[in-house]
């Protein structure tokens, strides 16, 4: 145990390490809460839609030279924006047409990188994660984006569940449900970029759904919801970082390893306490 | 009083008149049910009268209150099925409707949540989880909700659709005690014609046009209402079994409705 914990400290010594912690844990806060809205409202594939159009974003940006997050941040959210006008049209087969955006973006996000830079680690990195790819400025952006969410999240609280639980009766007592979807897409578009540095293109929508889904498991309110995805979804977090360093294992894929028997545990609690 | 006036209303959606050129007008303490056939823009009018579809041409006037005073029951959404939310949550969002900006309830808002729990009797499910309940006791956990957003105006949308034929008639038990003893106005759609002849006072027939408005016994002599009832039937099939439609009977079968329009 005492060589755990020392390696632990070692672990937490390195400066690469804290902005990933701390870029990590705030992105896990931001994401926990936007997905139980997003898991809730049916919008489940619109973070993963968007992790590959802001995949592409940074291929493009890469390619001609500008700065990655400068470029993916209005792409993704206009995007997001986009996507859910798709999904609001009813019969136009919106989430037909989110998964073609979705994959026509890294189709062409992967010929990009490979014809510039060749088939080779930074691929890998943007795919999968790489807690090594976390500078000083996407610290700095991570708080901000962070900040903007919580605050936003508090202060529209009770109209945001509202519209989730029934937009039409939110907005026919007057609360402007569509602003809210707006708010909604637009941040979890700011989350998903922010987080794809660190949890991969592929990886970071499960960081979205998970805690909201394994949350529902056990809670039977939306604040118990709330609350419960964002505490677990920091500790995996957390947990999923140390497991994966203590065993050299790559950071995003673990993090969703450990969301994943969350979810086996909780369902199996929620379970025994329904039958109980 | 007039509540609310309707005058000359029509909705256009998709290059298609689903409701044209209605007018009617509702006094205070009115009970009216909206009758129709499949399609027949019931829905569509007691939204775009919610606010949830814009009026193409037309006016909604409502007096002594604002729209977003109007106490909704909108039909049930697929959402609300495994949704996490307390009873006590989903009432207070009534709350909401007055409009003001506040990150948190107020303590008049959190009372007045607590008063429209009990009146509807669902006190004791008050930390239950919504998904949890029958539907009879969701409809009214969403009835509570909206009585919180009014004082004077209901507009429901097909309550009773999902309920077995014993809870409808406690529903509509409730609705009537709401009318007679609080004065509230009621405007309900209705795919069950006898239990909307039996409940309400007032009749609207809905047919793309507003095809008759009036009281409930005179809509018994029109030739809408045989089409209603089947022309089979004989026509005073509604008084002579007066008190057992709504547990009884459910909807005529050639016109029964699903749902949604």
């Amino acid at each position: 145990m005492s060589g755990f914990t020392a390696e632990l400290s070692v672990l937490f010594s390195y400066g690469f390490i804290q902005r990933a912690l701390v870029v990590g844990v705030l992105v896990s806060l931001c994401a926990a809460l936007l997905g139980i809205s997003l898991v809730l409202r049916r919008f489940s594939m619109i973070g993963d839609g968007l992790s590959h159009v802001g995949f592409g974003a940074l291929a493009i940006a890469a390619v001609l030279g500008l700065a990655p997050l400068a470029v993916a941040i209005p792409v993704t959210v206009a995007a997001a924006f986009f996507m859910l006008w798709l999904n609001e049209r009813g019969h136009m087969q919106g989430d037909a047409a989110i998964a073609i955006l979705a994959s026509s973006s890294l189709a062409i996000g992967v010929l990009i990188t490979a014809s510039t830079t060749g088939m080779n680690t930074d691929l890998n990195s943007y795919m999968f994660g790489s807690i090594l790819a976390i500078s000083r400025e996407d610290m700095i952006l991570s708080i901000v984006v962070s900040v903007v969410v919580l605050a936003l999240y508090i202060l529209f609280y009770h109209p945001l569940f509202s519209v989730t639980f029934d937009e039409n009766f939110a907005t026919a007592t007057g609360t402007r449900a569509s602003r809210y979807n707006l708010l909604l897409s637009c941040l979890t578009a700011l989350t998903v970029v922010v987080g794809m540095r660190l949890m991969g293109t592929l990886l970071i929508s499960p960081l979205i759904i998970f805690p909201a889904l394994t949350a529902m498991r056990v809670y039977k309110s939306y604040r118990g919801v709330v609350i419960c995805s964002m505490v677990t979804s920091v500790l995996c977090f957390f947990v999923g970082l140390c497991v994966s360093f203590l065993f050299s294992l790559p950071t995003g894929a673990t993090i969703v390893c450990i969301n994943l028997v969350c979810f086996l545990g909780f369902t199996v609690v929620g379970a025994v306490r329904r039958t109980s | 009083m007039n509540l609310l006036e309707v005058k000359n209303l029509t909705v256009r959606y998709e290059r298609q008149c689903a409701v044209e050129n209605v007018s009617f007008s509702l006094r205070e303490g009115d009970y009216a049910a909206i009758v129709g056939e499949n399609g027949s823009g019931k829905s569509t009018l007691v939204k775009t009268l919610v606010g949830l579809i814009p009026a193409s041409d037309g006016e909604v006037e409502m007096h002594g209150m604002t729209r977003r005073e109007i106490g909704y029951l909108p039909q049930s959404t697929i959402v609300q099925k495994d949704f996490p939310a307390s009873v006590t949550e989903v009432v207070l969002t009534g709350c909401l409707a007055d409009g003001k900006f506040r990150p948190f309830y107020t303590k008049a808002q959190k009372e007045l949540a607590k008063e429209m729990m009990a009146l509807l009797g669902v006190t004791p499910f008050a930390k239950k989880s919504f998904r949890e309940l029958s539907g009879g006791q969701q409809q009214r956990v969403l009835l509570a909700r909206a009585l919180c957003a009014t004082k004077k105006l209901l507009i429901l949308d097909e309550p009773a659709s999902v309920l077995d034929p014993v809870v409808t008639h406690e529903l509509y038990g409730i609705l009537r005690r709401l009318n007679r003893e609080r004065g509230i106005t009621i405007l309900m759609v209705s795919h069950d014609i006898h239990c909307a002849l039996e409940q309400a006072t007032t009749i609207l027939h809905m047919d793309r046009t507003l095809r008759f408005c009036g009281a409930v016994h005179d809509y018994m002599h029109t030739s809408e209402y045989r089409r209603m009832v089947g022309d089979c039937e004989p026509e005073l099939h509604a008084h002579h079994h007066h008190h057992n439609h709504c547990t009884g009977y459910a909807a005529v079968p050639a016109n029964s409705e699903g749902g949604a329009v």
